[in-house]
């Protein structure tokens, strides 16, 4: 891509115009990381009162506690079943949508408004509808036999998460779906009919591949979202139970943290938390550019 | 191989906007027949209810023995030829030949041979394991090419396939074309907005304007007795010359008495106006020249004529010695006067 260069006067005006979002970084971001990097290394006393350095005693008791493997295993369902439902429920809206001519917009818009809700209010809602007592959908489950409790079962308790935290980003991946099918040529598609390729065969043989490079971009960010952006939404409903069924990793950061005052440990958790970041943003940059692309 | 035809067809889009109203046309088996128009004169439309692309509003739609306004695309056993080649940009070029012949359900040493073979005579073996973003745009149109005809289907349906090439792979491509046509004898339709091509390629042209024929014919026919003002003036490059029959008339001694009735209004092409007095009877209009246009083997010469407010083009061939600002004559025969009657347009007299 080719960007124009321009060259500002003065040594210290292009600093004066950095410097705001570089303090806030700093502040806001640089600083805590490093606190944590340093927290992870130290072991307190619930009180704050006495600190005792323990290189990296926290990280080993982290990978041999069976309660944070079993958050990791959590994290994992729970990232790929969001990631799925939210992808696939777009991508079958943004098809139906792609089809309409005038009434495209008004779709459009509306089918990106759970997008602004925020995670915690997405996680009420759904807490709400699945509400063992007063809920729409228990009631409704139970006239066909199912009697949903998400408070006792681990596996209802999974779904309802999974159910909140995909909706919300259902709106995001419609947009980039809608766009991604858009893109692609209605020439293509009538040379594919043409071709003999009946309208399952175009789909999988022509637009999906097509779409590949928005699939995968896609994925990255709503793996992304699930660990990370998903705190309100577990904390809403289900605060990691019923028996840690639902305790993914960021969550247990908090818990552990803040409820438990394990400082510590919170600490080293987050910094795995970090590794994980980095690791999913470079296989974002290095492949997205290379693999995917036709 | 199989004959094409369209009886009564109409197609009407919502909002009553008519885009065809009414076309009959028989295509023979093995003819190469061209739709030509201007934009928005319904000439794609037309390609695309035959391809199956839009539905047939009215009328019917007959493709070999067989009524096909039902069928859906695959199964009209045509190929088609798109404007922007619309290759599978995923595939290798060998997959986007193979495509349509494996949705088929053919066997693979039978995909594998006929592939070879269209790509043996479009001679584009070496770019086979290619995708088509390595290809210039000369070779995406011959894979294109590749693949509308390695399917063997009944007729091929080109829309604009060169109005994205530049000018001199247009001229190569529209000889390939014929000569695969001949070579193949497969019936085509073949649309265009350039009347140059036009000319060349069909063995008959169907002029084309606001959704309704304007003309059948082959393409000498229709050069040299345009059915209507329209054809007339979009056939043959640059446009025939319009004169009120009045004009002509007070500087026509007696040549024009024998014009058919009705005729209100007279066409020349701009190659019958000569400089030089021919042998025959011919009525002589006098001009100055506004602007000379060296075009190498040809000339063009912008004219405005004293009392007709239209310009003036002659053609003529080298280079004459004439300069700007000069006052010329030019000569016109009996036989190059194109009678038309304003009003509706039509050619008067047989």
């Amino acid at each position: 891509m080719q960007t124009k260069r321009m060259t500002l006067p003065g040594g210290w005006l292009p600093y004066a115009l950095l410097a705001p979002q570089v303090i806030v970084t700093l502040i806001f971001f640089i600083w805590p990381a490093g606190q944590a990097f340093y927290q992870a290394l130290l072991r307190e006393d619930p009180f704050g009162l006495s600190r005792t350095f323990v290189g990296l005693d926290n990280f080993a008791r982290l990978f041999n506690d069976p309660l944070y493997l079993n958050s990791m295993s959590v994290t994992a369902v729970f990232a790929i079943g969001t990631t799925l439902l939210s992808m696939s429920m777009a991508l079958l809206m943004a098809m139906a949508v792609n089809r309409l001519i005038r009434s495209r917009h008004a779709y459009t818009t509306l089918l990106v408004w759970p997008y602004a809700v925020a995670p915690a209010i997405a996680g009420v809602l759904w807490w709400f509808i699945f509400h063992p007592s007063i809920g729409i959908l228990p009631y409704m489950l139970d006239m066909l036999g199912y009697r949903w409790n998400h408070r006792t079962s681990g596996t209802d308790a999974m779904l309802l998460v999974i159910f909140a935290a995909a909706w919300k980003q259902i709106a995001y991946n419609f947009l980039f779906f809608l766009a991604g099918l858009q893109s692609i040529p209605q020439s293509l598609i009538e040379a594919a009919a043409i071709d003999g390729a009946s309208p399952f065969k175009r789909f999988w043989s022509i637009v999906f591949p097509l779409l590949a490079p928005t699939t995968f971009f896609l994925m990255v960010v709503n793996v992304v979202y699930a660990m990370f952006d998903t705190f309100g939404v577990i904390h809403a409903t289900t605060q990691g139970g019923p028996a840690q069924a639902t305790n993914i990793l960021v969550y247990k950061v908090y818990a552990d943290g803040f409820v438990g005052m394990n400082l510590g440990s919170s600490a080293a958790q987050s910094v795995v938390l970090m590794a994980i970041v980095v690791a999913l943003t470079v296989v974002q940059f290095r492949f997205i550019e290379r693999r995917v692309n036709y | 191989m199989a004959s094409i035809k369209l009886e009564g067809l109409r197609k009407t889009y919502p909002g009553n906007v008519q885009a065809v109203k009414g076309i009959d046309l028989d295509v023979a088996d093995g003819e190469f027949v061209v739709l030509v128009g201007p934009s928005g004169c319904g000439k794609s439309t037309l390609l695309r209810m035959v391809a199956g692309l839009e539905s047939v509003g009215e009328g019917t739609l007959h493709i070999g023995d067989r009524v096909v306004n039902d069928l859906e695309p695959a199964q009209r056993d045509i190929a088609m030829v798109f404007q922007n080649y619309a290759l599978y940009p995923h595939m290798t070029v060998f997959d986007n030949l193979a495509y349509g012949l494996k949705n088929r359900g053919h066997q693979r040493d039978e995909i594998e041979r006929r592939v070879q073979e269209a790509a043996k005579m479009l001679e584009i073996e070496e770019l086979l394991p290619r995708k088509p973003r390595q290809l210039s745009g000369g070779q995406r149109q011959r894979v294109a090419m590749g693949r509308a005809l390695v399917r063997e289907p009944a007729a091929f349906l080109f829309d604009e396939p060169l109005s994205n090439l530049d000018a001199k792979l247009r001229v190569q491509m529209r000889v390939e074309i014929k000569q695969l046509q001949r070579r193949l004898q497969t019936t085509s339709l073949y649309v265009t907005h350039d009347q140059l091509e036009a000319m060349t390629l069909g063995d008959r042209l169907v002029v084309l304007n606001g959704g309704r024929i304007e003309q059948v014919g082959t393409p000498m026919e229709i050069y040299l007795r345009p059915a209507s003002l329209f054809v007339a003036t979009f056939i043959g490059s640059p446009a025939m010359n319009l004169f009120p029959v009045d004009y002509l008339r007070e500087r026509g001694s007696g040549l024009l008495d024998d014009l058919p009735e009705g005729t209100d209004i007279v066409g020349i092409r701009p190659d019958d106006l000569h400089i030089q007095a021919p042998d025959k009877r011919h009525l002589i209009v006098e001009s100055t020249l506004e602007l000379f246009e060296a075009a190498g083997a040809e000339s063009h010469l912008y004219v405005r004529l004293e009392g007709n407010d239209q310009p003036t083009v002659i053609r003529t061939a080298g280079q004459p010695p004439v300069t700007e600002g000069e006052t010329l004559r030019f000569h016109v025969t009996r036989e190059a006067l194109h009678p038309f009657n304003r009003e509706s347009g039509r050619r008067m007299g047989v």
